[in-house]
């Protein structure tokens, strides 16, 4: 059931070039796309762990400045009088280098701040990410600071003699989004249905009782940061090769804050909670625009997230399990044990 | 290996010279006994008197002032909780502790964590041996609740269960851990008088298995009855220690424990 629902949506997912030529809404789908990933990234730590990261954008923006970086190429001065000369590498391993460095920055934050849990790791993420932005506004030599990086290639895949793809245009670039979320998708199924997601939620549920039955609680926590920033990674890393130009707003706190709405709203804990609370929220400003200004669309936002939360506190795909549960579905009366079970 | 004579005891379990001071409260002072393998040992005494307190230290949730613990020889003195676990010592707690929002199945596969091969790749890579590996946790988790009698319950949210079969999760939990000995912290505390009389034949298999097991409980009845030994507990000090029969004809013990406990269990 749960895995023909998945593989619906899929195809559903995957036919959507081939009626849409409108390039406004085929867009809207690819940003949302990405901030899709973001949010399932987000959702592995906030949702499985139950740590929240308000400063989950640092991820994503360090994934695109990196990857940005590694594909223009980069001439900087350090302290000292030392010259660092990059050339430009292929995008794709911009992509790889980016998702990497994201990881890594994840796990150190992730070993920093686990130490002080709760209320602290949320102000440990916020400053980190702060700490970024002013060094991408002011770091000029390396990231053009607020001027903004400009001209990023889009991204190639494939090896000199071998032959190249090239996403240039809209359709493809959809493509390659859809690709890396299934991806993406895949890699937090299989942490989360694993021994992996059950240590994270055990740790979430009674951290007592976890280390009591000789569950590691930092090194759950801290593999749920490195995935959780390395897939944040790769999302930026595809945003800076869509847009073609970053500048410091990526690190933005409104982005991390459109991220926990999407996961909240969807449904924090279940896999498909940032996908439902992601699309919903990635074109609620496209279904506004028609008749709202961007000021009321605001207000729009706001107001549903509210009425979400207040109607559906635990989000929209519990809900509708809940409710699939108890109408008829008697075969299926525990829709916990069976999602986690849902291995592929 | 040294040979030893069948019934010399052999120790796997010393508790050395505890003791535990928070700020100015002195919660145990200069405590030291040893649990023998196989045996089942009972620390009683009034409330506050630091049994859970002993707990706390010796399965590492908290750090001594003075003294050390040592299980099988190796001194838990350093050890995260955890680690004490991979040793050996499963413990589980005065409050009832499950993982209230998953099934009562989904608990077991938790406690089962460190019984698992699989590796982080097998998980990631969907490997043949992650689904061996969490096929053959799924039998543990099926039998570990048949051990304890809960197993018509797998399907359940944990947090549904009736505070006795929480109890009963609760060491299915700790049991999941592999472990040679069992810490209980008021087991059936809550228990009504039948559930009660299954849990002490569930602690008499897992004694016959040779599992040593150290017990907290108010339940005198209980104590007296599964007990090799007994240790008396009052005031963070140790005021008795021996088998049932010494224990109840105890002068001190009587008017420190037994007496003042069974005015408190008469009230409620
Ligand atoms: N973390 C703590 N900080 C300060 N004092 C504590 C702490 N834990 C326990 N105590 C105190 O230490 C003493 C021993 O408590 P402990 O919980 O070990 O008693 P107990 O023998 O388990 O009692 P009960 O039968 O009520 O469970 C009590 O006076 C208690 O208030
Ligand atoms: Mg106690």
């Amino acid at each position: 059931m749960n895995r023909l629902i998945r593989y619906v949506a899929l195809a559903a997912f995957a036919s959507v070039p081939l009626w849409l030529h409108d390039p406004y809404l085929l867009n809207a789908f690819i940003t949302t796309g990405i901030l899709i990933i973001a949010a399932m990234s987000l959702n592995l730590l906030l949702g499985y762990t139950g740590q929240l990261s308000l400063g989950h954008v640092a991820f994503f923006g360090i994934g695109a400045y990196t990857s940005a970086l590694v594909s223009l190429g980069f001439d900087v001065e350090l302290i000292g009088g030392i010259r660092v000369v990059h050339e430009p590498w292929p995008v794709w391993t911009g992509f790889v280098i980016g998702t990497l460095v994201a990881a890594l920055c994840g796990y150190a934050v992730g070993k920093l701040s686990f130490k002080v849990r709760g209320a602290y790791f949320v102000i440990v993420t916020i400053s980190f990410a702060e700490v970024v932005r002013l060094i991408a506004l002011n770091w000029v030599e390396l990231t053009q600071g607020p001027l903004a990086l400009t001209s990023i290639p889009p991204m190639t895949l494939g090896l000199p003699g071998v032959g190249y793809l090239d996403f240039y245009s809209k359709q493809s670039n959809y493509y390659l989004v859809l690709a890396v979320l299934v991806v993406s998708y895949i890699v937090i199924q299989r942490l989360v249905c694993s021994r992996v997601g059950r240590a994270m939620i055990a740790l979430k549920e009674n951290e007592s009782l976890a280390v009591s039955v000789g569950i590691d609680v930092t090194r759950y926590l801290v593999l749920a940061a490195v995935f959780s920033a390395g897939i944040a990674g790769a999302a930026g890393s595809l945003y800076a090769h869509y847009l073609k130009i970053i500048d410091p707003d990526v690190f933005a706190f409104l982005y991390t804050v459109t991220m926990v709405i999407m996961v909240i709203s969807g449904g924090k804990g279940t896999l498909a909670g940032p996908i439902v609370g992601g699309l919903i929220f990635g074109f609620i400003p496209v279904a506004a625009r028609s008749f709202a200004t961007p000021e009321i669309q605001w207000i729009l936002y706001g107001l549903l997230m509210i009425i979400i939360v207040f109607v559906l506190p635990k989000g929209i795909v519990p809900a509708i399990e809940k409710w699939f549960a108890a109408s008829g579905a008697r075969a299926d009366p525990e829709p916990l044990q069976a999602k986690m079970h849902d291995a592929p | 290996m040294s040979i030893m004579p069948a019934n010399t005891p052999q120790p796997v379990l010393s508790v050395e010279h505890i003791a535990v001071h928070f700020g100015g409260l002195i919660a145990i002072t200069d405590m030291s006994f040893v649990v023998n393998q196989g045996e089942i040992v009972s620390l009683i005494g009034p409330n506050g008197a630091g049994k859970t307190t002993a707990f706390n230290v010796i399965t590492g949730f908290l750090r001594p002032t003075k003294g050390e613990v040592r299980y099988k020889n190796t001194s838990l003195s350093n050890l995260k909780p955890h680690e004490v676990t991979s040793l050996g010592l499963a413990r589980t707690f005065q409050r009832t502790s499950v993982f209230q929002s998953v099934t009562v199945f989904e608990n077991v596969m938790i406690g089962l964590h460190r019984r698992s091969r699989s590796t982080l790749l097998d998980t990631l890579l969907a490997l043949p041996r992650e689904g061996r590996a969490e096929a053959e946790l799924r039998n543990l988790a099926h039998e570990l609740l048949e051990i304890v009698g809960i197993a018509r319950r797998a399907d359940e949210l944990a947090g549904s269960l009736s505070y006795g079969d929480q109890r009963l999760l609760g060491v299915a939990l700790a049991l999941a851990t592999d472990p040679s000995m069992l810490l209980l912290d008021e087991p059936v505390s809550g228990m009504n008088a039948t559930e009660t009389a299954r849990f002490m034949e569930l602690l008499n298999r897992l004694h016959g298995r040779g599992m040593s097991i150290l017990l907290v409980e108010h339940d005198v009845p209980m104590v007296m009855g599964v007990s090799d030994r007994i240790v008396v507990l009052n005031y963070g000090r140790i005021i008795a220690e021996g088998p049932p029969a010494a224990i109840r004809g105890n002068p001190e013990v009587i008017r420190a424990y037994l007496g003042e406990g069974a005015s408190r269990h008469a009230a409620h």
